[in-house]
């Protein structure tokens, strides 16, 4: 019985590079397989955020059942995850892909691979997964389907003889990559009378629902009334809805099955119960080990997010807790800052995540925000023996109490015509990569793998990387550990006061330049005042650059008379708001953009 | 507190004359060149609004009335003449009324001077400003220095006893010994009234282009002071009493029409462009002064409202107004308009105003201190 149920399912994930196709190719195949007209679908479906749709990412994985009758005459249904296809959500992926048994590969017939698709294809092959290739925009001019076909075998080591040559974006030959997700992929197995495990491979928090589930049954059954239990987190919930997904909403059902793909929503309040990975079994009747390779993913990159109106702290924070809602990998706690007052410390996955949420709180949530520069962590140990972590300089221990400072070091690659490569070695050196391998894809085109410190690329190195090679080279990059290194902490004094916001922690090698560059920035972003400002960057007392903003000498309107007033007076609130979006830092008055510029060190 | 607005019997009345000979590059004042066709239909407007005003503010005195431009010395005698005539014919004008008429040398002949004071006129106002004719043309004035001089005396001939002589400094190419010698002569004349204005330069001109294509142009903000402090402290050498930012006056001599402006009490405005503040509200008329003529002619009126000005906004403008006065505000002035302390209001902002030494209490007045005289923008931004 379950055989002949489970014949009729695959599921797969779509797999592709930013801009390769893989949204429009979902659109397709929801159009395809007639859950939507075409007059119901708005773009690119499976992208619910804007950010997502703007920035052509995927950032939460989505999921939906569709209906294909096939070739052969059957019926056979469909569940198409798309996943983040981004480096910080590694881990989301990797779940993801889980939750499959097979994935579509697709790759731009006139790009090639790029280091995201290889990422995220060995990331299936870990997992397992039959891998469909096909090559999209074979209508553009400068395709060359046989040319990536013979790539795909020569650097994967997949047979693409039979890939579909496709266009997601007019729709041709979209009915050949239905026919072979059914011949080629899969269907799933699992003993359905086995106790429960499902695979929790995302989850979002709803209001009326509690927190929604989406899982991958892999063994044994779930229906409502069941009493769960969340095999790593030890918690237990009841049951009070399973169901499947349709684009856009949720169709309520009886129950899920092994090998279906759907959710459950149980009354949990808060998606930190619901981690991904996770194993769901039941209470009364469990399973005597969870699926493998659960972890909690901890954030790498860290800064302070302060509201720029004070008066906005309750309202930031109510915002970050409903954005923590559906994001477990956010996290956040309260700190203050001379300079910029109450805030947090925010935890991201990586600088991605750390754009996304900072977008989002502007965006959706109306608030304008100080941010100030992001950290990585780094372990410290100090003379008595006691290590600490430290996220924030501000807890950076005085020079004389550090015996020994750590920061954590990533494995990059970088895929690029062979053209770049000297910018790429420069541009690598600069950030004190660890060069470890080269090798030729094809004739023109390299994988370059380095070692760096992350705190290297967490400011601007994918800006810095796409503008020395013309936007061709892709990034990927996992964390391998931590090294011992010189570090310091670089301070910034105003009119002799340290301005606590705008300390960083840098190689002592780079303290020299980076201090330099940052006093220029601030020089140029400070506006003049009524009193000569002189800005320093020093580590500890040493003084090792200085900047100053000179005293304004006039601001003064020469003329108002009778047809000026409404006039000056209208100059004179402009004034008036400028000063409101100053922070007094001691006796200065500091734009926010001043803490911002900070970061943008390179332009 | 009381009534937002200060319902005063006298008001000042401003005419606008929106026309020139040439436009100054550093100009941004509604002033059309070229459009003298326009005149004759211009005055006539004029002469409508202020009959339809007149018949409006019946309970209105007027005590100064000003005639200002644009080069409102572009009108001869008999335009003027007749203007005034309305004007006395339909207002209730003060006796010993302040009457002005802003003036540029090159406009200006012996027997329109002569007109002008017959008409009325009391008190000339002259655009000198540099006596160096390089400097002159440079900042694109059609007269030179000497045309000046001819005209003053001209006018003291006339029998005007009250002239004011416009100066600006910080000028592109000006230097501090360009600017002490223009001082030294125009206190050699003798006039009633000088008024020292640092160049502004404003968006659009054609100034604002020649500096944006060579920023050597400006001059620094340490000249331009040094120019400032220097006419101060020449000025008061000379027996001229430094009465607001850029204004300076023998004693009795202080320009009352502007003294209305910087009491933040209220004047009448017509003209294209022109602007009133009457019975607790601003409103400006139509700029353009064909479409003023039209909506005159058609309405009645050319003006909109820009805003009724209430308790607080009056409190505001009082404060940047009157802190433009080196006198300043006092305080016992400000509770009898308003009902209210001044210290219960901004006693915190003034203490702080006063230890960044901006701001100074003499002779219980409230006023800018020098530095607060570079630097008045940053007091008045704490009272807007």
């Amino acid at each position: 019985m379950a055989g002949e149920r489970q014949n009729r399912i695959r599921n797969f994930c779509i797999i592709a590079h930013i801009d390769h196709g893989k949204s429009t190719l979902a659109d397709r195949i929801l159009e395809k397989t007639g859950v939507l007209t075409e007059r119901e679908m708005e773009e690119q479906v499976l992208d619910n955020m804007d950010i997502e749709r703007e920035r052509g990412i995927t950032i939460k994985a989505q999921a939906v059942r569709l209906v294909y009758k096939a070739g052969d005459g059957n019926e056979y249904i469909f569940n198409l995850i798309d996943t983040p296809g981004h480096v910080d959500f590694n881990y989301e992926v990797s779940k993801s892909l889980a939750a499959c048994e097979g994935a579509v590969l697709v790759v731009d017939a006139t790009q090639g691979i790029e280091a995201q698709t290889l990422a995220n294809v060995y990331l299936a092959i870990e997992q397992n997964l039959e891998i469909l290739p096909v090559i999209n925009k074979i209508d553009l001019p400068s395709a060359r389907p046989d040319y990536v076909k013979k790539e795909i075998e020569d650097v994967i080591g997949l047979d693409a003889q039979d890939a579909p040559l496709i266009s997601a974006k007019n729709g041709i030959n979209i009915e050949s990559v239905l026919e072979q997700i059914v011949s080629k992929l899969p269907p799933p197995s699992g003993d359905e009378e086995a106790p429960l495990k499902a695979l929790i491979f995302d989850s979002f928090y709803d209001s009326y629902k509690g927190v929604i589930v989406y899982i991958r049954v892999k063994e044994g059954r779930v229906r409502v009334g069941d009493r769960i239990l969340m095999m790593n987190t030890k918690k237990e919930f009841d049951v009070t809805e399973v169901g499947y997904f349709k684009p856009g909403g949720l169709i309520p059902g009886n129950e899920l099955l092994a090998g279906e793909v759907g959710y459950i929503a149980a009354a949990i309040k808060n998606v930190k119960y619901t981690r991904v990975g996770d194993t769901i079994t039941l209470a009364d009747n469990p399973a005597s080990e969870a699926l493998p390779g659960y972890k909690k993913v901890n954030p790498m990159v860290f800064c302070g997010i302060y509201p720029a109106d004070g008066a906005k702290y309750q309202d930031l924070r109510d915002a970050l807790e409903k954005l923590q809602l559906n994001d477990a990998s956010l996290v956040f706690e309260p700190e203050s800052s001379v300079a910029l007052g109450f805030g947090f410390r925010c935890g991201f996955l990586g600088l991605l995540h750390m754009e996304v949420i900072q977008e989002r709180l502007e965006r959706e949530y109306d608030l304008d925000l100080v941010t100030t520069a992001p950290s990585v962590i780094y372990y410290i140990t100090k003379t008595s023996g006691e290590v600490v972590r430290v996220d924030n300089p501000v807890n950076m221990p005085p020079t004389t109490e550090i015996l020994k400072t750590e920061e954590p070091i990533v494995k990059v690659s970088i895929m690029t015509p062979a053209e770049f490569i000297g910018n790429i070695m420069e541009l690598a050196q600069d950030r004190r990569g660890v060069f470890k391998d080269m090798s030729y894809i094809d004739e023109s085109r390299v994988m370059l793998t380095y070692e760096i410190p992350l705190n290297e690329i967490i400011y601007d190195f994918f800006d810095a990387l796409k503008s020395r090679t013309r936007g061709y080279a892709s990034l990927d990059y996992e964390l391998i550990g931590y090294k011992e290194s010189d570090l310091v902490k670089l301070d910034i004094l105003l009119n002799s006061e340290l301005v606590d916001a705008l300390s960083i922690i840098v190689h002592k090698d780079k303290a020299y330049a980076k201090g330099r560059r940052i006093a220029e920035k601030l020089k140029e972003a400070i506006p003049r005042q009524q009193f000569e400002i002189p800005i320093q960057a020093c580590i500890g007392q040493k003084i090792i650059a200085r900047e100053t903003v000179k005293a304004y000498r006039k601001d003064v309107l020469a003329k108002c008379y009778g047809g000026d007033i409404t006039r000056k007076k209208k100059l004179l609130e402009k004034q008036k708001e400028g000063k409101k979006r100053m922070r007094q830092v001691g006796s200065v008055e500091v734009p926010q953009e001043a803490f911002m510029s900070v970061l943008k060190l390179d332009t | 507190m009381k009534e937002g607005f200060f319902v005063s019997h006298e008001i000042g009345l401003y005419v606008h004359i929106p026309f020139c000979k040439a436009k100054c590059y550093y100009c941004d004042f509604n002033s059309y060149p070229g459009l003298d066709s326009l005149i004759p239909e211009y005055i006539n407007a004029l002469k409508t609004e202020i009959e339809i005003y007149a018949g409006k503010l019946k309970d209105k005195k007027i005590s100064t009335i000003y005639i200002g431009g644009g080069t409102p010395s572009i009108l001869d005698g008999a335009s003027i003449d007749s203007l005034l005539k309305v004007i006395f014919r339909n207002f209730s004008v003060c006796k010993d009324a302040e009457i002005t008429i802003e003036s540029n040398p090159g406009t200006l002949d012996s027997s329109k001077l002569h007109a002008y004071h017959s008409a009325g006129i009391n008190r000339l106002s002259i655009g000198l400003q540099s006596w160096q004719d390089r400097l002159l043309k440079s900042i694109g004035r059609i007269h030179t220095a000497n045309d000046f001089i001819v005209n003053f005396n001209e006018a003291r001939n006339a029998g005007f006893m009250n002239i004011n002589i416009d100066l600006m400094f910080g000028l592109p190419g000006q230097t501090m010994e360009d600017w002490m010698s223009t001082l030294q002569n125009v206190i050699s004349l003798k006039p009633e009234h000088i008024s020292c204005y640092s160049l502004k330069v404003e968006e659009g001109t054609p100034m604002d282009k020649l500096i944006q294509e060579d920023e050597s142009l400006a001059i620094p903000e340490e000249l331009d002071r040094m120019m400032y402090h220097h006419v101060v402290r020449e000025l008061k050498k000379s027996g001229y009493r430094h009465y607001e930012i850029s204004n300076f006056a023998l004693s009795g001599f202080e320009s009352r029409h502007n003294m209305i402006y910087w009491n933040a009490c209220e004047y009448l405005g017509v003209g294209a462009g022109s602007h009133s503040y009457i019975l607790g509200e601003r409103f400006g008329n139509e700029e353009s002064p064909s479409e003023y003529i039209n909506k005159i002619n058609l309405k009645g009126s050319a003006s909109y409202s820009e805003g009724i000005i209430d308790t607080m906004e009056s409190i505001k403008e009082y404060m940047i107004l009157g802190l433009r006065l080196i006198d300043g505000i006092s305080p016992e002035h400000f509770e009898k308009r308003y009902g209210i302390n001044i210290y219960e209001l901004y006693g915190e902002k003034i203490e702080e105003l006063k230890s960044r030494g901006l701001l100074k209490t003499e002779d219980n007045r409230i006023c800018l201190t020098e530095t607060g005289l570079d630097l008045a923008n940053q007091v008045f931004v704490e009272f807007i």
